[in-house]
């Protein structure tokens, strides 16, 4: 594009992430095949669907889920992808049971094995993490479930940059996919150890990072991605090179 | 689409509300915040807002510049592509007329993008932001405008999706032609009328 306009400051979108256009914007039949609880304290499902025309994704990207009463009605709401690419036709998604939620509370509570809903995407590449990049991925809550398809790529793929995970959760009961993270990962259990710190960074900024600097990806509440980046940035990670996905 | 088995809705479709538009869902006290970028540290003494390209005086405001022009507000709805929209709320600060009035638009152009402190874009026809459509704000409610929504000061284009109501508004360039912004470029719209769910590329 001669004579793009720039403007006089850095964040951008990753130019080396093609998104392809046209999945967004047809909705697929997603048929349910799997339901598996994902904390202890029971209040967080995965949902494994399988989508025959799913094009692939990268992780990090999301995807709109859509619901139809008999009526002709319709709710519709964004969720991460769970699952890693490498997983075909089949995708998983992790959600809070949210109280009174009109989508994720008919996933949790109707919803089951057999049943279809309608998906579109894959959607946004500008949170997506190809595995080219070391990455450290910040999560709090289910924010950890689009950082959960970065680790899974990772350790699948076998990515040879580094990865560093620091999830945080309320207790040990509310933490998601506790039996799945490794060396990798630092859990911070805000009740009992209080909450994220620059204590728990600061052996992965300064001198001790990799060659070229981390990629970095915040996904939480908004009052986490504040705090988190607010540390980041304290920390001396650049400010363009820190992508936050904000939920509700 | 075939109904989804035992999906009834928690709003049915004959009491839907009809400020909402279709495959949004009210969000009610909530204002979710969505910004992919780190919240910049942006007081109102470093805010300026620029219009540049094709007009026949480019110019640039400070804060207290800003100030000066007529007062304006926006007192209606807003919807996010997210899906969300929030009814009833009020921002303050200044209709973008009076910033382009004082810019002077040539005729040719035809587009702008508006860009923010933190290099976020996004397009728009300037025939969506002139006409009393569009506002600068640094006002919500009653108070100033909290800086997890753009304050000091952002762009609002209450009419379309709010990816385009630029946080952070540092400025507006005008174009003869459409150049796609940050998530225009990432697959969505490139116009956003949440009417007719404008929401990928291809919708």
């Amino acid at each position: 594009m001669a004579g793009t306009f720039v403007p006089p400051t850095r964040f951008a979108v990753p130019g080396r992430i093609a998104v392809s256009n046209r999945a967004a914007s047809e909705w697929q039949r997603a048929t349910v095949v799997d339901v598996r609880r994902d904390n202890t304290a029971g209040t967080v499902s995965t949902f494994r669907l399988k989508v025959p025309g799913w094009q692939g994704h990268l992780p990090g990207q999301h995807l709109m889920l859509r619901l139809t009463a008999p009526d002709g009605y319709v709710a519709q709401r964004h969720y991460s992808i769970a699952s890693p690419p490498e997983e075909g036709g089949e995708i998983e998604l992790t959600l809070d049971h949210v109280p009174g939620g009109e989508v994720s509370g008919h996933l949790h509570t109707v919803a089951r094995v057999g049943d279809v809903v309608e998906v579109r995407g894959p959607l946004s590449g500008f949170f997506a993490w190809p595995g080219d990049r070391p990455a450290l991925l910040l999560g709090a809550g289910s924010g950890v479930v689009p950082l959960m398809s970065m680790l899974r790529h990772w350790r699948g793929a076998g990515c040879p940059v580094p990865l560093r995970l620091l999830v945080s959760a309320r207790t040990r009961e509310d933490l998601i996919y506790a039996d799945e993270y490794g060396d990798e990962t630092t859990v911070v259990l805000t009740r009992t150890q209080g909450r994220l710190s620059a204590e728990h960074l600061a052996p992965f900024l300064g001198p001790a990072q990799p060659e070229g600097g981390w990629e970095a990806y915040i996904c939480g509440s908004n009052g986490f991605a504040e705090h988190a980046s607010r540390l980041l940035v304290a920390g001396g990670q650049p400010v363009d090179r820190i992508r936050i996905e904000r939920f509700g | 689409m075939e109904p989804t088995r035992g999906f009834t809705g928690r709003a049915r479709a004959a009491d839907r509300d009809p400020r909402l538009p279709p495959g949004q869902y009210d969000a009610a006290d909530g204002w979710p915040v969505l910004s992919a970028e780190v919240t910049p540290s942006l007081t109102a003494a470093d805010w300026t807002f620029r219009v540049d390209g094709l007009v026949t005086t480019p110019h640039t405001w400070t804060w207290d510049e800003a100030h000066t022009l007529p007062a304006s507000e926006y007192r209606g709805d807003i919807h996010c592509v997210t899906s969300w929209s929030k009814f009833g709320v009020r921002f303050g600060g200044a209709s973008l007329d009076a910033f382009l009035a004082a810019a002077g638009p040539r005729p040719e152009a035809t587009h702008v993008v508006a860009y923010s402190h933190t290099g976020y874009t996004t397009n728009l026809p300037l025939s969506d932001v002139t006409g009393g459509k569009a506002w600068i704000v640094w006002e919500y409610g009653d108070g100033p405008l909290p800086p997890e929504h753009g304050g000091p000061a952002r762009l609002i284009v209450p009419h379309l999706y709010f990816w385009k109501s630029a946080k952070w508004i540092a400025g507006l360039r005008l174009l003869d032609h459409e150049e796609p912004g940050f998530w225009e470029q990432n697959g969505y719209h490139h116009r956003g009328n949440p009417w007719r769910e404008e929401r990928y590329s291809g919708d």
